[in-house]
């Protein structure tokens, strides 16, 4: 059994907000461009980035931080997205407070009723298990009566948030929509990286490392693992929500493994173990997908390759490209020392 | 730090910036978003149509309602998941003056919610959920094939007539699927005759084997299923292969045996089905349309291009009572409204929730073709329940 | 449901499980013996599919596609090996998985550039179109027997091979310890492109052989390749007597399920896994057992 050489840097608690704060600054200012770039069509673009990025920001907590990995995240993306729609109203705009909170508090519910069931297993069983119990959800959805089947279901009207009177934002204007999106996007940024600067987010990387000895230390590691996977669960909801409310519409398709194996596939593109990989995977999953679909029928041979290139050429995936490229901005030659690492998660042999 | 932000603000400014689509604004152009599958089960339907809508256009010298046609296209791959996405690519990116699409029902809803949305002009070349000329019936959205029901109730009055007492529905379980095998149930059983089962298989599913043995244990009068394109051909191949076709009689509409008999062969011969369209029609129009799409597509048209073929005249009708000028809505809706269409399956005209008021042939399959062999209903309308139009 | 039907229903059962087995089995070899997840595993059932389409259609014979698709299957897998999936080995799973996923698009792609994106039907031989009648007014088509005596023959050649020769004492070895395997002299690269070359020939036939019952189209690698690995994690990683008795166990539930229960029919099989993963978290055999 061999154990995996990770640079503890990359798994610490996310640094300084700076970085953060100036891309939220930058962000925030896209309406405020003129066309072709500050259009309605790339603000909604935008908003459908921003979900998938604090979908990915979610399964970033559970797989890269705590070393679960799960395949069955979707789950509660879509669960969440089909409270919204099918509570909401059908004739007119529904409480966003409540709605809100009914969604995320159902994609935790779920969440803590599977992780009862699944923390008990380990490595690619665990895998599968969780796969297994979004499958379930995905058939519930797609074919009982009053889930609309694999047709999906409509959100005829955006549900408002109202302060006693005033309407706080109207999203059905695409800028506020925008700026309400980025909203979340800067809350799941702060509450994740209070989580992992904290006691238990530490916790969560000792027991990627090494659960037993976390165990041996005193810490109930079940119940840490259980804590991650209902406030990934719970994220998750928030992206289902934002979705919803974007799209106004949900299918069973948002519960498949395909949603839950494209969200792995953002955070390993963009680099496991930090909150920035989740980022920049998530939109470059999103952007480079809707760029290549423009650009060609065979877009799917464009990213199947690009994919392959980020996974063969950046093991620690685009981050890491930031990082190679950092020491060529300040003008040093010489690359950094040290090998890229590999974030490993199985015990996997090695004959070298 | 600084750099990493840097370096990812400018990369995903320029990723934005990628989707771009710096089209021309062509003042004199009329700007046709096709939503369509091109891939999938469905692939030759979508193909058909958009033959049907383009051999209008040319029969027209290339223009239409005085404009030069520019064709915007999306492969919506029968997917619901990805339609509303894709159908915001035509309306907010490419800014489309009309949508036309698209074969499955799902995709079709969410191609509405859309065109309601951004008040776009929306023409149904096939799709037929009933909600769409139903309760979600609007202004903008005209359809020129059929409602789901139109067929199916003809067939069923037509399985009454002859003299069956029982039947099992097998389909594919979606909106389409469903609303079939409901308009076959209520003029079924409003003759007297019953239902047994309703079976159903996930789609685009094709795997059959386990259904078809419940069919044949259930052992009804009649079979009444509904599937289209790839589906089609394998069910009808299948319950032959099942030892069922000679025991128990298979309806459906026509859906199932229109652009398969090639495929199908023998398993299809001699079935009955229903439609609105059929080969070696008394229809003049049927002949010259028939004549022209060989030429110049060198395939034999089917009920999906004929479709197309009408949802262009049908946007050509408004586009004349507007004076070509897209900007004056209600003309343009009105003449769409009052249109009547010299069409390849007969005289159509819209209903009052603009969906075709038309016959629905009862069709035999002979050799390779549909041959119709007489009327299941004429001039039949959608009853549009929930539509407030 | 009388017991004719309950038969057919058997038979049919049968017939699913043991296609399953067939191309769960070499994906539970690769992941077993090389440590390998391979999503693009559904991507072969594809290739077989569509292999069978192509061939029949030039040579326009069933039969014949089917003698030359095999050596054509194995050579696939030999050279795939060699040029791609040999760096995965030294490769954790999840960057297996990023690869592999990245290869199912490419191999979509390919497909599509090369065949197009229709949906095709592939015809049986005459001799084989035929059906059985089983009682008085039932019968049962004689190519789906055909099927499911195909991958018995698979089956007992996999259990001779595995059992009976030198070549299946070192993968049985490897799959145990891999290290030893090669301190003791043996190739063990060869024996890995031997196994994987295998394990895409066998879904390569079972995609031809169900072309017939099954349709061609796009987008059939992905609806095999979930219950695959349902089958594999069900019957144990690594287990190829596991995987033959999930492939069964899935094949029964899931056509009992559809008949009987219709609105459930498609959560019961991954019900049946979680119940079973709970039950014995490794699922049902260990690699060793063979």
């Amino acid at each position: 059994m061999t154990t995996t050489t990770t640079k503890l840097d990359s798994l610490a608690a996310p640094r300084l907000p700076a970085g953060w704060l100036l891309l939220l600054a930058l962000l925030a200012t896209l309406p405020a461009w003129p066309a072709p770039i500050g259009t309605e069509f790339h603000l909604e673009l935008g908003v459908q980035v921003l979900s998938m990025v604090i979908f990915a920001l979610s399964l970033q907590l559970l797989v890269g931080y705590t070393g679960l990995v799960s395949l069955g995240h979707a789950a509660y993306f879509g669960i969440a997205a089909y409270a919204v729609t099918l509570l909401a109203p059908a004739s007119e705009a529904g409480n966003g407070w409540w709605l809100l909170v009914v969604a995320v508090g159902s994609a935790a519910l779920l969440a803590l009723l599977v992780g009862m069931l699944v923390i008990r297993t380990r490595g690619v069983y665990f895998i599968m298990v969780t796969l297994a119990f979004a499958q379930l959800a995905y058939f519930v959805v797609h074919d009982v009566d009053g889930f609309g089947g694999s047709d999906g279901a409509y959100l005829y009207f955006k549900p408002e948030f109202r302060l006693g009177e005033r309407l706080l934002f109207d999203l059905q204007q695409p800028r506020q929509l925008y700026w309400f999106a980025l909203g979340l996007f800067a809350l799941t940024a702060s509450l994740l990286g209070l989580v992992l600067r904290s006691r238990a987010g530490h916790a969560l990387v000792g027991i990627r490392h090494n659960e037993q000895r976390m165990r041996a230390a005193g810490y109930p590691t079940a119940l840490y693992k259980l804590g991650s996977f209902v406030l990934s669960g719970g994220l998750a909801g928030l992206a289902g929500f934002l979705h919803a409310v974007r799209s106004g519409f949900v299918n069973p398709e948002l519960l498949s493994w395909h949603q839950s194996g494209n969200a792995l596939l953002m955070i390993i593109l963009g680099g496991l173990g930090n909150l920035w990989g989740a980022v920049l995977g998530a939109a470059s999953f999103v952007l480079l997908s809707e760029w290549f679909q423009a650009m060609s029928k065979h877009w799917q041979l464009l990213l199947g390759g690009f994919i392959i290139g980020t996974v063969l050429l950046l093991p620690r995936g685009l981050v890491g490209l930031a990082d190679m490229l950092r020491p060529w901005l300040r003008g040093r030659l010489r690359p950094r020392r040290g090998k890229p690492t590999v974030l490993g998660f199985q015990h996997k042999e090695r004959t070298s | 730090m600084k750099y990493r932000t840097a370096t990812l603000a400018m990369g995903m400014l320029a990723l934005l910036t990628g989707p771009l689509q710096g089209q021309a604004q062509g003042a004199d152009k009329l700007k046709v978003g096709l939503m369509l599958p091109y891939t999938g089960t469905y692939a030759a339907l979508g193909t058909a149509i958009e033959n049907g809508f383009k051999l209008y256009i040319e029969e027209q010298g290339g223009k239409l309602g005085g404009k030069s046609v520019e064709f915007f296209r999306v492969d919506d791959e029968s997917d619901p998941s990805k339609a509303v996405d894709n159908a915001n690519k035509l309306v907010k990116r490419d800014s489309v003056d009309v949508l036309v699409g698209t074969v499955h029902s799902g995709v079709a809803m969410a191609l509405a919610k859309v065109a309601k949305d951004s008040n776009t002009l929306l023409i149904v070349p096939n799709a037929g959920a009933d909600a769409l000329t139903g309760p979600l019936c609007a202004r903008n959205v005209f359809r020129t094939s059929f409602s789901n029901w139109q067929p199916a109730y003809a067939m069923g009055l037509v399985a009454a007539e002859r003299k069956h007492k029982t039947a099992v529905t097998i389909t594919w379980k979606y909106a389409a699927g469903d609303e079939s095998v409901k308009g076959f149930k209520e003029s079924f059983e409003a003759k007297g005759g019953k239902v047994l089962k309703e079976l159903n298989v996930p789609f685009p599913n094709v795997e059959f084997q386990a259904l078809l043995t419940e069919i044949a244990a259930t052992k009804p009068d009649a079979v009444y299923a509904f599937f289209a394109g790839g589906g089609a051909v394998k069910f009808v191949k299948d319950y032959a292969a099942a030892g069922l076709k000679d025991k128990i009689p298979l309806y459906g509409p026509g859906f199932l045996t229109d652009g398969t008999l090639d495929a199908q062969g023998d398993a299809a011969t001699g079935m009955l089905t229903t439609l609105h369209y059929a080969d070696e029609l008394a229809v003049p129009k049927d002949k010259s349309f028939r004549l022209a799409y060989a030429k110049a597509f060198k395939l034999q048209p089917d009920v999906y291009a004929v479709q197309g073929y009408d949802a262009a005249q049908l946007l050509a009708a408004g586009l004349k009572a507007a004076g070509g000028d897209l900007a004056k809505r209600d003309a343009l809706v009105q003449g769409m409204e009052s249109a009547k269409l010299d069409s390849p399956r007969g005289t159509l005209t819209m209903s009052k929730a603009h969906n075709p008021v038309q016959d629905i042939y009862l069709r035999q399959v002979t050799g390779k073709e549909n041959k119709s062999i007489g009327l299941a209903a004429k001039q039949l309308a959608d009853p549009a329940r929930g539509c407030r139009l | 449901m009388d017991a004719i039907t309950f038969l057919i229903q058997c038979l049919n059962s049968l017939q699913y499980g043991l296609l399953l087995f067939l191309i769960a089995s070499g994906l539970t070899l690769i992941f077993g013996i090389m440590g390998v997840i391979n999503l693009a595993h559904g991507s072969f059932y594809m290739i077989g599919a569509y292999m069978a389409f192509t061939l029949s259609s030039l040579t326009g014979s069933f039969g014949l596609a089917l003698l030359l698709g095999i050596p054509l299957a194995v050579l696939l897998g030999y050279l795939l090996e060699w040029a791609f999936f040999s760096f995965l080995y030294e490769r954790d799973h999840l960057q297996q998985v990023l690869l592999t996923y990245g290869l199912i698009l490419v191999f979509e792609e390919l497909r599509s550039l090369l065949v197009g994106d229709e949906v095709h039907g592939v015809s049986p031989p005459d001799w084989l179109s035929g059906s059985l009648p089983l009682g008085h007014d039932m019968s049962y088509p004689v190519y789906r027997l055909f099927i499911s005596a195909v991958c018995l023959v698979v089956a007992g050649l996999m259990w001779w091979v595995i059992t009976r020769t030198r070549l299946g004492m070192k993968v049985r070895a490897g799959s145990v310890n891999r290290e030893m395997v090669q301190s003791l002299g043996i190739n063990i690269a060869l024996l890995y492109r031997l196994v994987f070359a295998a394990g895409v020939a066998f879904a390569v036939l079972a995609g031809m052989i169900s072309a017939p019952v099954a349709s061609v189209y796009p987008g059939m690698g992905g609806q095999v390749l979930i219950v695959c690995f349902v089958v594999v994690v069900i019957g144990g990683i690594g287990s190829i007597k596991g995987a033959l008795v999930a492939a069964l166990l899935v094949g029964f539930v899931d056509t009992f399920g559809k008949v009987a229960l219709q609105q459930a029919a498609g959560a019961l099989v991954y019900l049946l896994m979680a119940a079973i993963l709970l039950w014995k978290p490794e699922g049902l055999f260990k690699a060793s057992q063979g």
